[in-house]
């Protein structure tokens, strides 16, 4: 079998392992928000003021939340097969619409952070493993030490302090400047300008633990035997750094990095609102709060399709980056 | 002791181990210094700092900074520790059964750590925490439910390693009970990681605690660091102590944890240092 | 005339806080084409840092050369700059290692990597160097070499990764070859091979080799010179016929005697009483495949396996990595469970039994194991090691100290032994602690699972001595896995003979030896290193090795 075809076979593999994980958490989440005192009803009946049981009970025929715990889930299941999330009662609108909207920006956000804290983090930890124990590697090493240690959202408002209320560079919140209908390559221009600091703000911690993982594992292949064969071979040393280290070196990174793509819609929640960042991390936590079962939810089985999906572009690029994956 | 020579040997970790002995003095001082409710108004509010009386400024609502920090770090510390205490004993646990029986205990314990890598882990905790209603101890289930796992994870490979190990072996020829061979064979010798991860784990959980605390999902009658950054954060333009101070406390207390942590680990295993 | 490679009064430092201060001492060796040098030693010896060091791979700063001469050509090496040795590496100089595994690139091709060794040494197009690739894969005689340009180490069996190594040393066909233990990883057919490849290889292009080996039998199959070594310094260099036949130094006599020569030990009679009877034991492993993954792979580890062992007799069960032996013996003490088959001790079949209903049996049977660091456990004392069995089966604090103690001297550790912990220990002593807690529990039957492969030739005399004496001394039987035909000789009454999970011959062991009925039996006794040497000598001149 050719080694494509050997990767195609694994990616599929991953792709069916991942559907139970999702289904499973969709019906964690669904058992989970069911524990939670109150539903949708209360507290549309708590905002209107005063609502007779009558009203109440009506409403909640009206949702099916008068329906058993399984016959709830089962309808639930069912929906999601074609997306239909339910509607939010809050917002009077489908779910399904109001997760859409406010996905790309979370998406934005997440990749730009991705792609920066990956790619830094691999050039500041190859930095530092190849200058050992110089200068250089003890300003990496104290830099990532540092953010490794900050909490997101204080970053986020030294950040504001810093660049835009005493310099003024950046905006402090949102994600474009309605005011000014801005169109084409301004509005592009406008969204990166926005995003900026978000993307500093949820990145950094994240581009201290690849730095860190990216030296250690650097040091860790530097010491293998392929590489004094490689040496016994009289290949140069930037070659054995660059190539044969390089590579073997990266593979825990990416492993790491489709890991943490959780953690990063988790970290986005802070971010986002701490930059009024219109994304589903907003969305989730205004949700949490109007008691939103049905938004709550999607945004659950999204973002977990979200982290699935970016694991399989991770696992894409660690196929090809590691002939032996068949074998693990 | 050799593990405390060599753990001394590295520098940031004794540094670490400073910071952390001062705010442990801190967090127990508290009382005595501030004697005071943190939440009670203790002057004029929105003084910067050094002035009135403030040593680190005061908020708008007249609230000392300096004494919520000296009260939020008993908060920090006990959450951080009650929480990792309570996810390393799950952890082990679950780890040890799956790594020691393999099968479907080990399938399922796999599939249910994979399961929480997925879920946004700290999405997951803010609901853990709603749901419950905010208060000391459903921040503590709700930082242990999602850290539990990695600890799962890292005990089933040690025993998973471990198990197959001849000296275990060596054990199951004796006819030596499942327990036993478990408590006092494979556990003793995974020890170090675990006490390594459990130390970092501290410096996560407070992260975490301090987040959920900025979100308002803090415990009402406690002071927290990350609370008083929620609190002063509309203050950004006219009072900048109020965020910036408790800030740096948080980073401090994780800095120190991190450092005292990898120092327990180079210490632990000196096969690793040796390579650096 | 000046010599190919002359090393004089070399000194290897070591780190301040190691055990001795060098690694290598005054060592004077040379070597000239078209020969093979063997350095020979036991662990710790200085001999792998011997050909690093002339290779420039010292692993620095903290181990260099502090004094001497690595002269190559005339030209001086250990002053040579980093740019003039990465020209003479893999060009002039090139090296094998022992783990063809770990010392090739895991995520590239075969052909890349031998390919960097014509890039980084001379200008050639690279349909050119392609095309010499192509003929190495070829010279080394590695199976359809279009395909293994493309493959990936992970994808070649041991013997043909270090085939792919020697093809990638040999590229730009160097003056010397330095071998670090290059067949000390694999089987001992296969290392037949490889050792008869490089020989080949070698009077084809007139190389001088400098091969590094602990073991006496490959030196007397390839080696034309020998140099000994000891702690770091060299005691003994000579022809191989001198050193092996007439050694002068004691250290050099030592080591030689405690060869297991092929010779079969005499012949017992065998007592007519069973104690343990295997019949038609299986047992399959599968690995991959699960809910999604493709399909499984089935591992025949045991397959329809017929043993009996009587009592007082050793039965070696001998075969090489793959093949089942250790399988069998992990069934046999209810390591593993067997699927089908009997395992008939006295009159109890064992196989069905449970836990719990197996616990009265454990006893009957134990262990000794391979690893000697590993099959103790570093955080118990050595007394609690071996009083754990007594304690358990309701021995007395009292009464479990006594016998340890007893215990301990019959294994020939005195009774400070008692309160240490296993690192202070060395491998032989180590494997003396695994023996007495095997004894603990006062077996009838001991099965030894390559109790001496982990350990220096002249200590593994010691364990098999140990091993022997016991069996006399407590009247037990033995079980002794092992894949050194030589270690088998000395020690079975009668051997079994497996190949892929296959009983394939069974018999007395002097029988097996002067006729083996089956071809992978023959094939296996004509691979033994250095037999057609250690056959012929005569046991006048051997030396208590201790």
């Amino acid at each position: 079998m050719s080694h494509f075809a050997r990767r195609m076979r694994y990616v599929v593999k991953r792709l069916l392992q991942a559907i139970p994980i999702v289904i499973a958490i969709v019906v964690l989440n669904f058992f989970l928000l069911q524990l939670a005192e109150g539903d949708a009803v209360d507290v549309l009946a708590g905002e209107a003021g005063s609502a007779t049981p009558e009203y109440m009970a009506e409403l909640r025929a009206k949702f099916g939340l008068d329906q058993p715990l399984p016959v709830q889930l089962a309808i639930y299941l069912k929906n999601v097969v074609v997306f239909d999330l339910g509607y939010s009662f809050r917002h009077e609108m489908p779910v399904s619409e109001l997760i859409l909207d406010r996905v790309v920006p979370t998406l934005l956000l997440m990749v730009s952070t991705i792609m920066l804290a990956v790619g830094f983090g691999i050039v500041l930890g190859l930095i530092a493993a190849i200058s050992l124990n110089t200068w250089r590697d003890t300003a990496i090493s104290i830099f990532a030490l540092i953010t490794y240690a900050t909490p997101l959202f204080w970053v986020g408002l030294m950040l504001i302090v810093v660049f835009s209320l005493n310099l003024g560079w950046f905006p402090t919140s949102g994600m474009e400047n309605f005011a000014m209908f801005y169109e084409g390559w301004d509005r592009v221009w406008d969204i990166a300008h926005h995003l900026v600091l978000p993307t500093i703000t949820l990145s950094l911690f994240y581009l201290a633990l690849y730095t860190r993982l990216m030296r250690a594992s650097m040091l860790e292949q530097a010491g293998q035997d392929y590489v004094t064969t490689a040496r016994a071979k009289g290949v140069t040393e930037n070659r054995i750094m660059f190539v044969h280290v390089l590579r073997n070196a990266l593979l825990p990174v990416v492993t790491m990095a489709g890991v943490q793509v959780g953690a990063l819609i988790g970290g986005s929640v802070i971010v986002e609102s701490v930059f009024a960042w219109p994304g589903l991390g907003m969305l989730a936590f205004e949700a949490l709060f109007a008691r939103d079962l049905n938004l709550l939810l999607g945004i659950f089985l999204l973002s977990a399709l979200l982290v699935v999906a970016v694991n399989l572009v991770v696992d894409l690029i660690y196929s090809s980056l590691d002939p032996r994956i068949e074998v693990s | 002791m050799t593990f405390w020579k060599l753990f001394i040997r590295n520098r940031g970790a004794v540094v670490g181990l400073g910071i952390l002995a001062l705010i442990t003095l801190m967090a127990a001082s508290a009382s005595l210094f501030y004697p005071e409710d943190p939440f009670s108004l203790a002057g004029q509010p929105m003084s910067p700092p050094g002035e009135n009386g403030f040593l680190l400024g005061s908020d708008s609502l007249g609230r000392d900074v300096a004494a919520g920090i000296a009260h939020g770090a008993k908060t920090s510390l006990l959450i951080g520790l009650m929480a990792t205490i309570v996810a390393v004993v799950v952890g082990i646990v679950m780890g040890a059964l799956a790594g020691y029986y393999g099968g479907a205990i080990d399938n399922l314990l796999m599939r249910l750590t994979e399961m929480f890598q997925t879920i946004p882990s700290f999405v997951f905790a803010i609901l853990l925490v709603a749901i419950m209603k905010p208060s000391i101890e459903s921040i503590v289930i709700a930082i242990a439910v999602v850290s539990w796992p990695a600890v799962a994870r890292l005990v089933r490979g040690e025993f998973l390693s471990l198990r197959n190990r001849e000296f275990v072996q060596a054990c199951h020829t004796l006819g030596m009970s499942d327990i036993r061979i478990m408590l006092g064979e494979i556990l003793p010798n995974c020890l170090s990681p675990i006490i390594v991860i459990g130390s970092l784990m501290v410096a996560t959980a407070i992260l975490i605690e301090s987040g959920l605390a900025f979100l308002g999902l803090g415990d009402p009658n406690i002071m927290s660091w990350g609370f008083q950054i929620g609190a002063g954060r509309t203050l950004l333009r006219s009072a900048w102590w109020v965020c910036t101070f408790p800030g740096i406390a948080i980073l401090l207390t994780v800095l120190a944890i991190n450092l005292v942590g990898e120092g327990m680990n180079d210490a632990l295993n000196p096969r690793l240092r040796e390579r650096t | 005339m000046t010599r190919l490679l002359e090393i004089t009064d070399l000194h290897i430092a070591l780190p301040p806080e190691s055990q001795r201060p060098y690694a290598v001492q005054k060592m004077d060796v040379h070597l000239e084409a078209n020969e093979i040098l063997c350095v020979v030693g036991e662990s710790g010896s200085g001999k792998s840092l011997t050909a690093r060091a002339v290779m420039g791979l010292l692993p620095k700063p903290r181990v260099k050369v502090s004094q001497g001469l690595v002269l190559f050509q005339g030209e001086d090496l250990v002053g040579a700059s980093d740019e003039r040795l990465r020209d003479i590496r893999g060009s002039e100089i090139s090296m094998i290692f022992q783990e063809p595994m770990t010392a090739l690139n895991p995520v590239m091709t075969i052909g890349t990597q031998i390919d960097e060794v014509f890039r980084f040494h001379q200008k050639m197009p690279g349909r050119e160097r392609r095309r010499r690739a192509l003929a190495l894969l070829e010279d080394v005689h590695l199976p359809d070499p279009e395909q293994c340009l493309k493959a990936y180490p992970h994808e070649l069996s041991g013997g043909q990764r270090q085939r792919a190594m020697i093809a990638m040393a040999l590229a730009l066909d160097p003056k010397i070859l330095i071998a670090d233990e290059p067949t000390t990883a694999l089987d001992v057919t296969t290392q037949a091979q490889v050792l008869k490849l490089i020989k080949e290889m070698q009077a084809a292009h007139g190389t001088g080799v400098l091969f590094i080996t602990h073991d006496f039998g490959v030196v007397a199959d390839i080696a034309d010179r020998v140099a000994v070594m000891q702690n770091g310094l060299v005691v003994e260099t000579g022809t191989t016929d001198q050193v092996l036949r007439r050694p002068t130094h004691p250290y050099t006599q030592g080591l030689i005697a405690a060869v297991p020569d092929l010779i079969p030990r005499p012949p017992r009679p065998r007592s007519s009483e069973i104690v343990l009877q295997v019949n038609h034991l299986e047992k399959t492993y599968r690995s991959g495949g699960g809910l999604f993954g493709g399909k499984a792979r089935v591992v025949h580890a045991a397959n329809d396996v017929t043993l009996d062992l009587a009592r007082g007799e050793t039965l070696g069960i001998v075969g090489e990595s793959g093949s089942g032996k250790s399988t069998v013996a992990r069934c046999i003490v209810r390591l593993n469970d067997a699927e089908a088959g009997e395992i008939v001790l006295g009159d109890t079949d064992l196989r069905p039994l449970g836990r719990a209903a197996m616990r009265p049996f454990r006893s009957q049977i134990q262990m000794v194991f391979q690893d000697p660091f590993a099959s103790l456990n570093p955080r118990t004392r050595v007394g609690k090691i071996i009083a754990q069995g007594p304690t358990m089966y309701g021995a007395s604090p009292e009464e479990a100290k006594a016998k340890t103690l007893e215990l301990l001297e019959i294994v020939g550790l005195d009774a400070g032994a008692f309160e240490r912990f296993p690192h202070e220990f060395s491998g032989g002593q180590r494997q003396r602690i695994g023996i007495a807690r095997a004894l603990a529990l006062e077996p009838q039957i001991l099965v030894a699972d390559e109790p001496v492969s982990a350990l220096d030739v002249s200590i593994q005399a010691q364990i098999l001595n140990l091993l022997d004496e016991i069996r006399d001394r407590m009247n037990l039987s033995m079980i002794f896995i092992t894949h050194d035909l030589r270690v088998a000789a000395q020690v079975c009454d009668r051997i079994a003979v497996m190949q892929r999970g296959k009983v394939i011959e069974v018999g007395p062991t002097s029988a097996l030896f002067a006729a083996p009925k089956q071809d992978y039996t023959q094939e296996l006794l004509a691979a033994v290193p250095g037999k057609d040497w250690f056959a012929k000598e005569e046991p006048a001149i051997r030396v208590q090795a201790e």
